[in-house]
């Protein structure tokens, strides 16, 4: 029986709300109003199930009678006159709310067999058919993973899936000529070079046979850019210069220099290597962190994607080492303006506003559900983040000392934990790998996954108990690749044998190499002892995860693929991980030329009044308090120093601090750097300050300069073309320079190449992202220091040197100005005034302290000031020895600078502290006036707001 | 009387339970967290116990409404288990999705022949948020909130706007002394969004049963028990404790006193 369950709500209508307000924003009030009269949302629920059965799961379980009112009949039965359209999920789109009510279900001894989910429209009877098509598409329903019904649905039943019938598949290879091949590679999907696709050929011609299918595809997961990074650990000529393995070279080896540079006092432990960078922390736990990118899907789907971004880099801490605990997730994004105009979208391109909703709530929904606060991020604005915006996610998690490294062994059994397998992510690993389309949305469906927090939560729950009772070897997650790249990783050095159709299914008809390549969500590989087994099952079965034993691990040196007792795979384990033919590219940099017409100085007069407003105002600058809020970040109750500080707790903090030991006092700070306006001009310029950026963020609240750890994740266009691999080459040598000269190991990173949007003749390469995000450790968390201000009276000092350096700056933005010098690392005297500052907070000099970054000087003082609701007295710029314009004192943005805030009686005790070698002068004081003033060079106030009007303007952009 | 044993009772997606944990050991208690099936399986276990503690989360993904899924749980599994063991002086606390699933078993309210009286429902502003709010206390008989008038707590929730199903019912709460805990201004003012964060009934932050030995409330008292917890600790100094600590504290004492 085909039941249908449409739920209104009773009074306020949300989500008919939601449609009108984006619709005027969509439509920019042209095509009036969509007159929805309401919106509802429903279930079907397909089982042996009477009226009086169904009624009672309405009533009981689907409908809050409080707020809500339900209408139950048959299929089409519900829907009353004026129905609009229904919205339902594609077939075999995780849809979590549909489990959790079949499994609830039988909590009333009830059997459903399946559900989907709905929401329905009304109204709207005015709208032209052109119209009703924009509404759907654009606000109603996203074609990548949804279906918009007019009228009846016609459906009989909901199961999906029909029997797998095997037959196994060999690809010929023999004889294929170059263009057959290239051919061959693009028609499968599999993102292989013609020179991969040849080596691939010689192979299986030594072996005198053709590969199955399974084969060919594991090899080009395992090769793919987004599996082995093979640009950046490739071969590079550099304007002639021959680089063997960047990555190697630049930022490795900074961290390998460091090490030996360190000795005994080394406090690494694990870096580059596992799935999470590891650092010690104190004598019980170690600290680890992966920042991971999920751009391509959260351009197609930014709900799914961001979800399942957020959800993959979780299970990179916990499958580090035996497991760590995630304690705090960070989040960085990247989109075009929200005020673009949506006629100027390009086809295939959702609006960034739409973009950006989907992407926070993505990551909302997951990390709160797994209760792991979200403590730190930044978001940048880029009209050329419109056809690939960023999304950067990261986890912090904490590993017992003892259990940080893992070890499969042979006879280990292979088993998998967590989420069933399905269709769903198909291709991600070399979908990632290639530039996007506006066709992208159509062939890649597969590629966009929704999550299932809960999966994983109960997974992480069921691991942290396993591994404290030492169930298992080892441990991966499934990420990019699934079951081929984790258990392909995992017995890289022994061999091993996978029986595939052993693997949970969420429905019927997976071929074996579906199963083998699936990206489903939620999945983790575990090694386990064969006497172990018995323990772990029995755990993971009271708390409902499901554990399967897919093979085990042989010293083979061979990767063995069954399926029902048939040979689908057999690969030489070394061929797989070794056997990739090295990438050559060219990589070339040359300063941009600027046209002589460009304006990079303003013409006349600067009213400053006014250029501060526009920059607080500015889509980088404005206030984050809208998604910071959104997200819980106080779970776990670590938290000492949160995202939103000050007198009315929502002022900028400079970096988030938690407790990674309750009960401890010993504290991390998370702070990042990111800066692509300055990658246009000068690539290694940009890096240094985002390196900078993200130090200074840690320092500012306390963080020890000689223990902060650097992690890096560079997003660039197509690095096959020179100019943009050599930018790239630009930041990684800026990477490795930074890492030696401030003492910072890098410990992990990522890249995501290819940036790259194509539709019609648009052609929309991103700038050069480099994100740095900094770990740094804190001796005493009571030594804290955040940004606001604290009281009148006290003494403000910039600490750090203001140079002429305007170029990517924001006053540039506002003025649209371009070119000028673009701000450089002074790599001696940073470190000196890092360790300086750090004295000084240490001992208890500094009331508050907040780094410059875009805006300058005149942002910083105006961000303390509001957010501490005290005013500030600017009597002297300061900053620099030579005269400069007011306008470079106050807007520039040099590296390494800080303001301070100091008691009148600890002045002379922080300038004998900072001593001759650390610039710092003095720029006024506090006041309890509500506002702020600078005086310039000509002795006139060249700044007078009020702060309720700087506040303002800082907090309306987005206040959505 | 030996120091109370705590169960804090985990269901998938549970989420506040390490930290609830902690503030009840802060507190000197001992706290045990306890799967539910576990519980399930052998509700006798309770009998071991002083305290029960349903803490945050977003049990079973709060898919249909928040706490719905484990509120029914609750009410068809182990009604009998827990009503005997509120009737036996003992303690039961909910705490955000803890709230959500007590108050949707009819454990803090009891329905009636027309239904359940009163539900939390989807904050008005339609998001759900983090922030920091002021709470007067109002304790009359619930032990839990013995002491207090005033504190300072975060809530972070998406579902939390407290409804009763008509006014009469919430007349009789308030007579009842059973609304316990309003969201108020800093100065015990009556306050609107973002002051009260979910457009709550009458204000309503927190509400004990019949008895007051049952207590669900929105606000996270384990996120504040650290003076560093308070989100304006490094310009007000720091506090000898968090001003949710002496909830936990009341509840230990509790059994000491009796």
């Amino acid at each position: 029986m085909l039941w249908e369950i449409e739920i209104q709500p009773v009074g306020h209508d949300a989500e008919c709300q939601r449609v009108e307000h984006e619709w005027h924003l969509l439509t920019a009030g042209k095509n009036g109003m969509v007159h929805l009269s309401h919106a509802a949302r429903g279930f079907l629920i397909e089982g042996e199930l009477s009226r009086q059965q169904i009624e009672q799961l309405v009533e009981q379980l689907l409908v809050d009678p409080l707020v809500e009112r339900g209408k139950v009949g048959r299929l089409n039965e519900v829907a009353a006159d004026g129905c609009l359209v229904t919205v339902l999920l594609k077939p075999g789109v995780m849809d979590p709310v549909a489990l959790s009510v079949i499994e609830s279900a039988r909590d009333f001894d009830l059997t459903v067999e399946s559900v989907r989910t709905f929401r329905r429209y009304y109204g709207g009877s005015e709208l032209a058919p052109v119209q009703r098509e924009m509404l759907y598409r654009k606000l109603l329903c996203n074609d990548a993973i949804e279906q918009a019904v007019e009228g009846p649905l016609a459906l009989e039943h909901l199961a999906i899936g029909t029997p797998y019938i095997f037959r196994p598949v060999t690809v010929p290879l023999q004889g294929l000529d170059d263009t057959a091949l290239i051919q061959l590679s693009r028609s499968g999907q599999l993102s292989l070079s013609l020179e991969e696709m040849r080596t691939i050929q010689k192979h299986f011609q030594e072996q005198g046979r053709d590969p199955y299918d399974v084969e060919l595809e594991t090899l080009a997961q395992t090769w793919s850019e987004h599996c082995s990074h093979k640009t950046l650990k490739g071969e590079i000529d550099f304007d002639g210069q021959q680089i063997r393995n960047l990555l190697k070279e630049t930022i490795f080896a900074a961290t390998q220099q460091l090490r030996q540079r360190w000795g005994a006092e080394d406090w690494c432990v694990s870096v580059f290597e596992d799935n999470a960078g590891v650092v010690k922390f104190d004598d019980q736990v170690h600290i680890c962190f992966k920042v991971e990118t999920h751009n391509h899907p959260s351009a197609i789907e930014p709900y799914g994607g961001a979800n399942t971004g957020l959800g993959g880099v979780i299970r990179d801490p916990l499958g580090t080492g035996l497991g760590a605990r995630p304690i705090c997730n960070t989040d960085v994004f990247c989109f075009a303006p929200p005020d673009t105009l949506p006629e100027t979208l390009p086809v295939g391109v959702l609006h960034p506003r739409r973009v950006m909703q989907g992407v926070v709530a993505g990551v909302r929904d997951y990390g709160n559900r797994m209760g792991i606060p979200t403590v730190n991020g930044a978001v940048c604005f880029d009209e050329r983040y419109l056809g690939n915006p960023l999304v950067y996610c990261g986890t912090v998690g904490t590993i017992r000392v003892d259990r940080a490294h893992k070890d499969a062994h042979t006879g280990d059994l292979i088993v998998a934990v967590g989420g069933r397998t399905g269709r769903d992510g198909i291709h991600g690993a070399t979908f990632s790998s290639i530039e996007l389309t506006s066709e992208s949305e159509k062939i890649s469906g597969g590629a966009v996954q929704i999550g299932n927090a809960i999966t994983e939560k109960k997974l992480l729950d069921v691991l942290l108990q396993a591994r404290d009772e030492n169930l298992y070897s080892a441990i991966t997650d499934c990420g990019a690749g699934g079951f081929s790249s984790a258990i392909g990783e995992m017995g890289a050095e022994l061999g091993a044998v996978v029986h595939l159709e052993r693997a949970p299914l969420k429905y019927e008809g997976l071929s074996y190499t579906e199963i083998w390549i699936s990206e489903s969500q939620e999945r983790m590989i575990l090694a386990v002892p064969p006497a172990r087994w018995p323990a772990l099952h029995a755990l993971c079965f009271h708390e409902g995860v499901e554990a399967t034993i897919l093979g085990h691990f042989e010293k083979t040196g061979r990767l063995r693929l069954q399926y029902r007792g048939h040979p689908v795979g057999d690969l030489d384990m070394h061929f797989l991980h070794e056997g990739r033919p090295q990438v050559v590219r060219k990589a070339t940099w040359q300063p941009p030329a600027l046209p002589a017409s460009v304006k990079t100085q303003p013409s006349g007069a600067v009213d400053c009044n006014a250029t501060l407003r526009q920059i607080l105002g500015s889509w980088n600058v404005c206030s984050k308090e809208w998604i910071i809020r959104q997200y819980d970040h106080e779970v776990q109750g670590r938290s000492v120093l949160k995202p939103l500080v000050g007198v009315a707790n929502d002022g900028p903090g400079d970096a988030a601090v938690v407790l990674p030991v309750l009960g401890s006092t010993r504290g991390v700070a998370i702070g990042c750097g990111i800066n692509p306006r300055l990658g246009d001009l000068d690539p290694y310029a940009m890096a240094a300050a985002a390196i900078d950026e993200a130090v200074r963020n840690v320092v500012a609240v306390g963080a020890d300069p000689r223990r902060i750890a650097l992690l890096d994740n560079f997003c660039w266009g197509n690095t096959d073309r020179p100019e943009v691999l050599g930018s790239l080459v630009r930041a990684a040598q800026a990477c490795h320079d930074l890492a030696l000269a401030y003492e910072m190991p890098f410990i992990s990173g990522k890249d995501s190449l290819k940036n790259e949007f194509h539709a019609g003749d648009r052609h929309i390469v991103i700038p050069p992202t480099l994100l740095i995000s900094a770990l740094g450790q804190i001796p005493d968390v009571h030594r804290c220091v955040s940004m606001d201000l604290k009281e009148a009276g006290n003494v403000l000092y910039l600490v750090g040197s203001t140079r002429e350096e305007m170029g990517g700056s924001h006053f540039n933005l506002v003025h649209r100005l371009e070119g000028g010098v673009v701000p450089q690392v002074d790599q001696t005297q940073a470190p000196l005034i890092f360790q300086a500052l750090h004295r000084a907070m240490k001992q208890g000099l500094v009331r508050s302290c907040h780094d410059l970054s875009e805006g300058g000087l005149a942002v910083a003082v105006a961000e303390m000031a509001f957010a501490g609701g005290l005013g500030a007295d600017l009597t002297s710029l300061g900053g620099s020895t030579t005269p400069l314009r007011d306008e470079v004192l106050l807007f520039a943005e040099s590296c390494t600078r800080f303001v301070v805030e100091v008691k009148p009686d600890h002045t002379s005790a922080l300038e004998s502290l900072l001593g001759s070698d650390i610039p710092l002068s003095r720029l006024g004081q506090v006041c309890k006036e509500p506002r702020l003033r600078a005086v310039g060079a000509s002795g006139e106030w060249i700044l007078w707001a009020p702060l309720n009007e700087l506040k303002e303007a800082w907090q309306k952009p987005l206040r959505w | 009387m030996a120091t109370p044993r705590v169960l804090i009772l985990r269901a998938p997606g549970a989420n506040c339970d390490l930290e609830t944990q902690f503030a009840f050991e802060l507190a000197g208690a001992r706290a045990e967290r306890i799967h539910i099936n576990q519980l399930r399986a052998s509700p006798a276990l309770l009998h071991d116990f002083q305290i029960l503690v349903v803490p945050g989360g977003f049990t079973y993904g709060d898919d249909v409404a928040a706490g719905k899924i484990l509120g029914i749980q609750l009410r068809h599994f182990l009604n009998d288990a827990l009503r005997k063991f509120r009737d036996d002086e003992k303690l039961i606390l909910g705490i955000c999705n803890g709230f959500q699933a007590l108050l949707k078993a009819g454990l803090i309210v009891p329905p009636d022949e027309e239904g359940p009286v009163a539900t939390l429902a989807h904050n008005t502003s339609g998001k759900f948020e983090d922030r920091w709010c002021h709470l007067q206390a109002q304790p009359g008989h619930c032990p839990f909130l013995k002491g207090y008038t005033h504190l300072y707590l975060p809530v972070a929730h998406g579902e939390g706007r407290l409804m009763t199903r008509q006014s009469w019912i919430l007349h009789g709460l308030r007579q009842t002394g059973q609304i316990v805990l309003r969201y108020v201004g800093p100065k015990g003012e009556p306050v609107d969004y973002p002051g009260n964060p979910a457009g709550s009934q009458d204000d309503i932050a927190g509400l004990c049963d019949i008895t007051g030995r049952v207590l669900g409330l929105m606000p996270h008292p384990e996120r504040h028990v650290l003076p560093t917890h308070h989100p304006r600790w490094t310009r007000e100094g720091l506090a000898a404790e968090g001003d949710g600590l002496l909830l936990f504290r009341n509840a230990v004492k509790f059994f000491a006193e009796t």
